[in-house]
């Protein structure tokens, strides 16, 4: 089943192209806070497309795209305008807007557009099965399936935007104050990256459907957040995060014959819980050992810092020993047991009997928390 | 088409289940559905509706039951789940709750549509109806479905009314709750908990797609037309119930109409319907609000421009002429238009083309305005 056609090669280079252009812009929206905005402008897109469709009677025309901004635009501003009147507030502004204009996009299909290739479940689901078989040629040349051509080209304007505008959106992303105040309208960047958006979302309906997208939008953005804090850093992530749920997906869904784009979500779901937990500095896993070494470090120090202040004295005899550390430090047996063998493991204590003795080392240590 | 589908709802048995399916679920989400825009959870509603699609495949891969009541459990618990899980990721990760959010709704989803793959490759299954759960479908809508609605949304209407009083506290004044040694957290959960189930018992009519908007848009409608909680929760209800039976009954009556989507449609009218109507809140009030405040103070200007100039001049006979007056006023009102209103209400009257003197009213009227005006800044 591993043996590759030709189609197959195309499929898997579409879910990359889409995948790459979708976590480019996705890092952006993840930063601003605006993730949920994917999904509104994913739906609310619909009957841009469909009417653009119903006058040009194409799926592949460009005509479409630029519909297709122009309703994403739009819901950004019926959101904006509703959240103005003050009289709801920003969420309840969104879950208004979208399902309205989506339901007017689907109203729009079911009762117009039955029979022909736009239906339901691919507005939804995206069918990339089909990609192959809708090709685009110039002068009698293959350029290859039309959804490669159109998506490529829009990675091409995605990958320029982020590049060219590298600066003004670091800047408006992380001080819109100070982008207003140098004079870059956060307001033009904010809708520049809704357009694009819009583009980039109407582009991958074909292949991978509505929800998808959001899927691909906010995962591979959001498993790279935690994983850097430098901006460019989490954008090459992104993109590569973005690889590998495409190719992934596409392998899963071809193993378990299921839908590709359900797939490639779920990869999303998958890749997203492994950086979860398995993350450097901010997975779960790493965050709970850093917190069990701090908890032994810190009785590391106060067992010293405990020994350092009876050390030389005559109550040394008395308090450095094992079992007083329950009376104390407040410790019970097993627990000031295993803070003995940590110390003694680390070179700032050794014993003998029951009895315990700094090292060089271990009064270092005591003083410099101390002095600290 | 009218009087033949009043008799139907008598007559008709499956007009009669759809009716009052959708009149049930319309109510409930739109009640419940209160809470949430006012806890700002209005997103959260969207990503459960869309979560909890693969539950209610689970449910049935698992069972092989379409029982709805069934379907419902198993939507209910992943709904739960991913409620749960978008809490975690808040709390333990630096990811911002919208993004979690997102997440969390497109990956459910995604996997939904995963397990939605299997379930349609079996034969028997073509016929499970399970892809109306995408958009709903009223029409399917049986005596069964009915009674499902009933119990589940009976129980989370007898729960709101149980805890009225405490989830009120919570929502609105969540420190002196917690002050009061409330569990304040334990009610948070089961508002969440009325969430889900307002989301879940109108799935298969509405369709997880949409349905997040019967929780949003009724609440946001009826916030509009009062400031109290009980009201507020009845208005939106009443607004859920009679959407839900106009969408659905059109999309039984027309062909090709989608449950769902109608539906949304029919309650964003009575959405906009409440923005722009509302008494005191509305568009269209404050819009009436502004233009007499501004008329009232364009009126207030001239008669003060003109009780100046006679006040200048010897003898209350003297006419002004309206370029005095409007050099006075700099161009910041429009003069003639508030001679007018001053003329309609006895206070200014004409003594000759474009030249205007105050009547005796109109002298009184101003020095009121002005002694009350030296008040008030005598005040500051």
């Amino acid at each position: 089943m591993f043996d590759l056609t030709s189609g197959q090669i195309e499929i898997q280079l579409v879910a990359v192209v889409v995948a790459v252009a979708c976590a480019l812009l996705g890092v952006f929206l993840v930063l601003r806070q605006m993730a949920m905005m994917s999904d509104a402008i994913t739906h609310s897109i619909l009957p841009g497309i469909v009417v653009a469709f119903f006058l040009v009677q194409d799926l592949s025309s460009p005509f479409l795209i630029i519909a297709a901004a122009a309703t994403g635009v739009l819901t950004v501003s019926l959101v904006e305008l509703l959240n103005r009147t003050r009289l709801v507030r920003e969420d309840a502004a969104i879950g208004i807007v979208f399902p309205a204009l989506f339901s007017i996009g689907v109203i729009l299909i079911a009762r117009f557009a039955g029979g022909i290739h736009l239906d339901l479940d691919v507005v939804l689901l995206g069918e990339i099965a089909f990609v192959p078989f809708n090709r685009t040629t110039i002068l009698g040349i293959d350029l290859g399936p039309t959804a490669l051509v159109m998506m490529t080209i829009i990675l091409v304007i995605n990958v320029l935007f982020v590049t060219l505008f590298y600066k003004e959106l670091k800047l408006a992303t992380f001080d819109a104050g100070l982008a207003a105040a140098l004079g870059f309208s956060p307001v033009i960047i904010h809708y520049s990256l809704m357009s694009l958006v819009s583009v980039t979302a109407v582009g991958a309906f074909d292949a991978v459907g509505a929800i998808l997208v959001v899927a691909l939008i906010v995962g591979p953005p959001v498993t790279a957040y935690l994983l850097t804090d430098r901006l460019w850093l989490m954008l090459v992530l992104s993109a590569g995060i973005g690889v590998a749920v495409a190719i992934l997906g596409y392998w899963l869904a071809r193993y378990l014959d299921a839908s590709i784009a359900g797939s490639m979500a779920t990869m999303t779901g998958v890749i997203f819980i492994a950086g979860y937990l398995f993350a450097p500095y901010r997975g779960l896993i790493a965050i709970a050992l850093r917190r069990r070494r701090q908890r032994w470090e810190f009785a590391g120090t106060m067992l010293a810092i405990h020994l350092l202040n009876h050390e030389g004295l005559p109550s040394a005899q008395q308090e450095n020993r094992i079992d007083h550390l329950q009376d104390h430090l407040n410790w019970d047996s097993r627990f000031a047991e295993h803070v003995v063998r940590w110390a003694e493991r680390h070179g700032s204590l050794t014993r003998q009997n029951s009895h315990l003795f700094l090292t060089e080392k271990g009064r270092q240590r005591a003083r410099e928390a101390i002095v600290r | 088409m009218f009087p033949e589908f009043l008799t139907d709802i008598y007559t008709d048995y499956t007009i009669r289940n759809i009716t009052l399916g959708a009149m049930t679920l319309g109510f409930v989400s739109g009640s419940l559905g209160t809470f949430a825009v006012l806890r700002r959870q209005s997103l959260l509603g969207d990503t459960i509706s869309h979560a909890v699609l693969p539950g209610i495949i689970l449910a049935f891969m698992l069972t092989g039951s379409r029982d709805p009541l069934i379907l419902i459990i198993g939507a209910a618990i992943v709904g739960w789940i991913a409620t749960l899980s978008i809490m975690a990721i808040v709390n333990t990760t630096r990811i911002k709750p919208d993004a979690s959010l997102a997440l969390v709704l497109s990956v459910f989803f995604g996997f939904g549509m995963m397990l939605m793959t299997f379930v349609q490759r079996q034969p028997e299954a073509a016929s499970a109806g399970l892809s109306r759960f995408l958009f709903g479908q009223a029409a399917a809508i049986i005596w069964d479905d009915v009674r499902t609605m009933l119990i589940v949304g009976g129980s989370a209407m007898v729960i709101l009314l149980i805890f009225w009083k405490e989830f009120k506290l919570v929502v609105f004044d969540r420190a002196f709750a917690l002050s009061m040694g409330m569990p304040v957290r334990r009610f948070d959960v089961l508002l969440t908990t009325l969430l889900v189930i307002a989301i879940v018992i109108g799935l298969q009519t509405v369709g997880v797609v949409l349905m997040s908007a019967m929780v949003v848009a009724p609440a946001a409608a009826a916030r509009q037309w009062t400031d109290r909680l009980g009201f507020v929760t009845l208005l939106a209800g009443g607004f859920g119930a009679l959407s839900g039976v106009s969408g659905a009954l059109i999309s039984v009556y027309m062909t090709r109409m989608p449950t769902g989507p109608t539906i949304v449609l029919c309650l964003t009218v009575v959405v906009v319907f409440s923005l722009l109507m509302a008494p005191n809140r509305g568009l269209l009030w404050s819009w009436v609000r502004q233009h007499r405040q501004s008329r009232e103070i364009r009126s207030r200007v001239v008669l003060g421009d003109l009780y100046w100039l006679s006040a200048q001049h010897e003898g209350a006979e003297h006419g002004h002429s309206i370029g005095t007056l409007e050099a006075m006023s700099a161009g910041r009102v429009a003069v003639d238009h508030g001679l007018e209103d001053l003329e309609r209400a006895g206070l200014a009257q004409r003594t000759g083309d474009d030249n205007w003197m105050l009547t005796e009213s109109g002298r009184h009227q101003a020095q009121k305005d002005l002694q009350s005006g030296e008040r008030e800044s005598a005040d500051v």
